[in-house]
């Protein structure tokens, strides 16, 4: 392995680790604001325990989402030097905007949110938790549009080899950022519907505070179910507009070889990439072409097709993503959050007009469903940005010349390492943590966190 | 004034936010231990942060960010060159940032709070041994690639900044303890500020006054000379808001004689035709017209709610729990 694929492994590595928490920050601080809205308006004590449960595991997770975003900020500058220096400005003014935007408001007022319960009035403590959830959500905003910019090129002019600005309206209403910045945002509240109903389901399995917990399993199902469609149609439009922008990913996607019209939708397909073509390959007829166009006999690229017309733009090269990845990265996000938003569905059917289903089977699905969209939203980014390969910024600049040409792999070895074990024990302390204070539960009780310690004068 | 020159002065505003504020930061989890006779008392010293640390160290971030924007030159070649020494203080910060946040969460707190230490002291020394590299200058080659390896950092100038940045921080925090707290607990913060206050100056001073250049930068070294004086008179004579003001004063005081001694080079190179400069590091004027609207009109507002977010919690804490 030399310092690329190092530096590869490692970005894939802490990044698709820093988004197993983003997305449930993002959803369960906007379903914690919304269940002290609740108590707030109607002074049942149920919602104040609900928000107080909930806001405990929310934090729990905040704190890994943010320990392992720092890493992010400074990566592109260890790893990716050439590309920093490419790019930087461009790409550095929606991450300067997202610290400056976001980051100090989800960080002072989620600070003022876990102190201040005594200490501001009900309404300005309210008021608290929902900027600390705008906050969340305008970061997710700011650094997809800097990521759109990679996929998308926009407002830019190149001048003595380095990206230049020209136009930043252009970058932060890119085309692309407009259909990602939806679909990340659905993709993060299925997440939290999901977690929000299995840690219910486990209660109500055991029925343990059945009454409260089947309040926040109901609000988690819809949840689930308008985020699982929201999903979908976003990611509609974005297989659209990526059609449009990455055809090569697309083709990959769909593992597509030759240009077609009326193409189908693959469900299973056992591909040949030496020689460009599939074995095997089931298809939803014109599925793909509706998928991808709208109409039923719209033309979709194929890989070798757009391989021969890469060669003549950008001159000799594979420009091929790595088919098997793309084509069932694609599938399983779909299917695996699809079936999140299934299950919400199904839960809503079986909890209608106060019932409780009698099988126990079905509690211990729900447990099992939380995998399911943070699986899908890895999947997606696995596919998102395996697909551009082998560009960086697509057309403008290769992976290969984006790495930093001064590091070694030795560094890049130690710190590779290094973070993933760093990692993998943080992963454990949080789950060990989480089910802590699952098992709590949401009885009324003296926290240990709550501000108890006496205040002198 | 050029824009590129508001940003050099704006990045400078940001590390010395991040310093000021995290500063004390890593103070009180330097001195946690000491400190903190009882599981209560170390509860009390951790809680004195726990509202706002996020939020310092939101300023890292943004100091990191706004150096992207506005000189990717320097955000390239600074973090690729100094790479092991930005990965230790990325682990000490992740180290710490957990610890923090679970330490209360946690049956056996212990462990948590060597952690919050050892992540404490880690960054607040290495800091100084980046800056002092930074101002010494670093072997740059003609594409502004660090050259040198982990020990061209490691040099006694650089290791004599890790130390007085460790020393201004720890004094920093006991002020800041001293001011946020009671009883006994606060007379341990205002006896510790005392007993480190001399040789902080000294060795503070001393790193300044060889690190220093240009005329400007004695301006500065004055000003941190005149901070930690107040810091420690004041310390002596109980007042805590004074003795604070000053540790923060001599804080800001560093930072300035740091960047007024580069000027006008961001990242000085020991061949001086490849040094990296205000000017060949910066991000074209588009992109610096841009941020500078984006930076006012959001700096003032953060500046607002963070200051109200110390308003909110300015009561004292008490030890005893
Ligand atoms: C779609 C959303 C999203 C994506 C793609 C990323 N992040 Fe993130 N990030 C967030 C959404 C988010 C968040 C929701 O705002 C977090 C998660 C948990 C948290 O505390 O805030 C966060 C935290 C977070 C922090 C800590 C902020 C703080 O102290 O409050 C930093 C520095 C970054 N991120 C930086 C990055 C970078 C450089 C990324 C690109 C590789 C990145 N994040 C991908
Ligand atoms: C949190 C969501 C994200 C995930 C899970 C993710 C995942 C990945 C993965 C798996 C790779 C390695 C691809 C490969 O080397 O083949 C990668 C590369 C990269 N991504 Fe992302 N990414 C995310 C967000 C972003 C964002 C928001 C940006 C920019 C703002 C970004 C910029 C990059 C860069 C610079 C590389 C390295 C160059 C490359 O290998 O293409 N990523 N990412
Ligand atoms: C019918 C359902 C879906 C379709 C058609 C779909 C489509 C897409 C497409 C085309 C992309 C790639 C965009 C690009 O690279 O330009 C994408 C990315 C992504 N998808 Fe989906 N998706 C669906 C469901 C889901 C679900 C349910 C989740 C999450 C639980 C999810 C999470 C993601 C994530 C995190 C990304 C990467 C970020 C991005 O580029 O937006 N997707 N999706």
């Amino acid at each position: 392995m030399d310092v690329l694929d190092l530096s590869r492994w490692q970005f894939g590595i802490t990044t698709v680790y820093h988004f197993l928490f983003v997305p449930l920050t993002i959803g369960l601080s906007v379903v914690v604001a919304g269940l002290q809205t609740a108590w707030y308006r109607t002074k049942k004590p149920e919602y104040l325990r609900l928000t107080k449960f909930w806001g405990r595991l929310f934090l729990i997770n905040f704190a890994m989402g943010v320990v392992t975003g720092i890493v992010q900020e400074f990566q592109f500058g260890m790893n990716w030097s050439d590309y920093s220096r490419f790019v930087g400005d461009v790409f550095g003014a929606p991450l300067a905007m997202e610290g400056l935007v976001a980051f100090f408001l989800e960080s002072t007022f989620l600070g003022l949110w876990i102190f201040g319960w005594d200490k501001l009035s009900p309404r300005l403590h309210l008021a608290t938790i929902w900027l600390a959830a705008i906050g969340t959500s305008l970061s997710a905003y700011f650094i997809l549009a800097a990521n759109s910019w990679m996929q998308h090129p926009v407002g830019y002019r190149v001048v003595n080899g380095r990206a230049e600005l020209t136009d930043i309206w252009a970058v932060l209403t890119n085309s692309t950022t407009l259909v990602t910045f939806p679909h990340v945002l659905f993709g993060a509240f299925l997440t939290a519907g999901a977690f929000v109903l299995g840690i219910s389901a486990w209660f109500l399995l055991r029925g343990r505070d059945v009454a409260v917990f089947r309040t926040s399993a109901r609000l988690a199902l819809v949840v689930g179910l308008v985020a699982g469609i929201g999903a979908s149609f976003s990611g509609h439009w974005q297989a659209q507009i990526m059609t449009e922008q990455q055809p090569m990913k697309m083709a990959a996607a769909e593992a597509l070889w030759e240009d077609e019209t009326s193409a189908g939708f693959s469900l299973f397909a056992i591909g040949d990439v030496e020689n460009g073509r599939n074995h095997v390959n089931v298809q939803i007829p014109y599925g793909l072409s509706f998928l991808a166009t709208n109409t039923f006999d719209g033309k979709v690229q194929g890989i070798n097709d757009i391989q021969a017309r890469y060669e003549a733009a950008y001159g000799p090269g594979d420009y091929r993503p790595v088919v098997g990845l793309a084509y069932w990265s694609f599938r399983l996000m779909i299917g695996f959050g699809g079936l999140s938003a299934l299950l919400a569905l199904a839960g809503l059917w079986l909890t209608r007009r106060g019932r409780l289903p009698s099988g126990r089977w079905c509690y211990r699905i729900a447990i099992a469903g939380i995998a399911l969209p943070f699986v899908a939203n890895s999947l997606g980014w696995i596919f998102t940005e395996m697909g551009r390969q082998p560009w960086t910024v697509f057309g403008l600049m290769s992976t290969a010349s984006a790495v930093s040409p001064g590091v070694d792999v030795t560094e890049v070895a130690i710190t590779l390492v290094g973070f993933t074990l760093v990692y993998a024990v943080l992963a454990f302390i949080e789950v060990r943590l989480l089910l802590k204070y699952i098992k709590l539960g949401a009885e009324e009780r003296s926290e240990p966190e709550s501000p108890v310690p006496a205040l002198s004068y | 004034m050029e824009l590129t020159t508001i940003w050099f002065l704006l990045i400078a505003v940001l590390w010395t936010g991040y310093f000021v504020l995290e500063g004390f930061d890593f103070g009180v989890g330097i001195l946690l231990p000491f400190l903190g006779r009882t599981p209560g008392e170390r509860a009390t010293v951790v809680k004195t942060i726990g509202p706002v640390w996020d939020g310092n160290e939101v300023w890292l971030l943004v100091a990191g960010g706004a150096t992207f924007a506005a000189f990717p030159e320097w955000y390239a070649t600074l973090f690729s060159g100094f790479y092991l020494p930005l990965f230790l203080i990325l682990l000490a910060l992740i180290v710490r940032g957990v610890a923090l946040e679970y330490r209360n969460k946690s049956d056996s707190p212990k462990g948590w709070d060597r952690a919050f230490f050892w992540g404490s002291l880690g960054p607040a020394l290495l800091w100084g041994v980046a800056f002092a590299n930074i101002v010494r200058g670093v072997p740059l080659d003609a594409a502004h690639e660090y050259t040198g390896n982990l020990f061209t950092l490691l040099n006694p100038f650089a290791l004599l900044g890790g130390v007085a940045t460790l020393l201004l921080f720890t004094l920093h925090g006991a002020v800041f303890l001293a001011l946020r707290t009671t009883g006994e607990l606060r007379e341990r913060a205002t006896r510790a500020a005392r007993t480190l206050a001399p040789l902080t100056v000294l060795v503070v001073l001393g790193f300044l006054v060889a690190a220093r250049s240009g005329t400007v930068s004695w301006a500065a070294v004055a000003v941190a000379a005149a901070g930690m004086a107040v810091a420690l008179v004041a310390t002596l004579r109980g007042r805590d808001g004074w003795a604070f003001t000053g540790s923060a004063l001599g804080i800001a005081a560093f930072v300035a004689t740091l960047f007024t001694s580069m000027w006008p080079n961001v990242m000085p190179a020991l061949d001086p035709a490849n040094s990296l400069t205000v000017t060949n590091a910066a991000s074209g004027p588009y992109t610096l017209t841009v941020m500078t609207w984006v930076a006012a009109i959001c700096t003032p507002v953060v500046l607002g709610y963070q200051a109200w977010t110390y308003w909110v919690f300015r009561k004292r804490l008490t030890g005893a729990n």
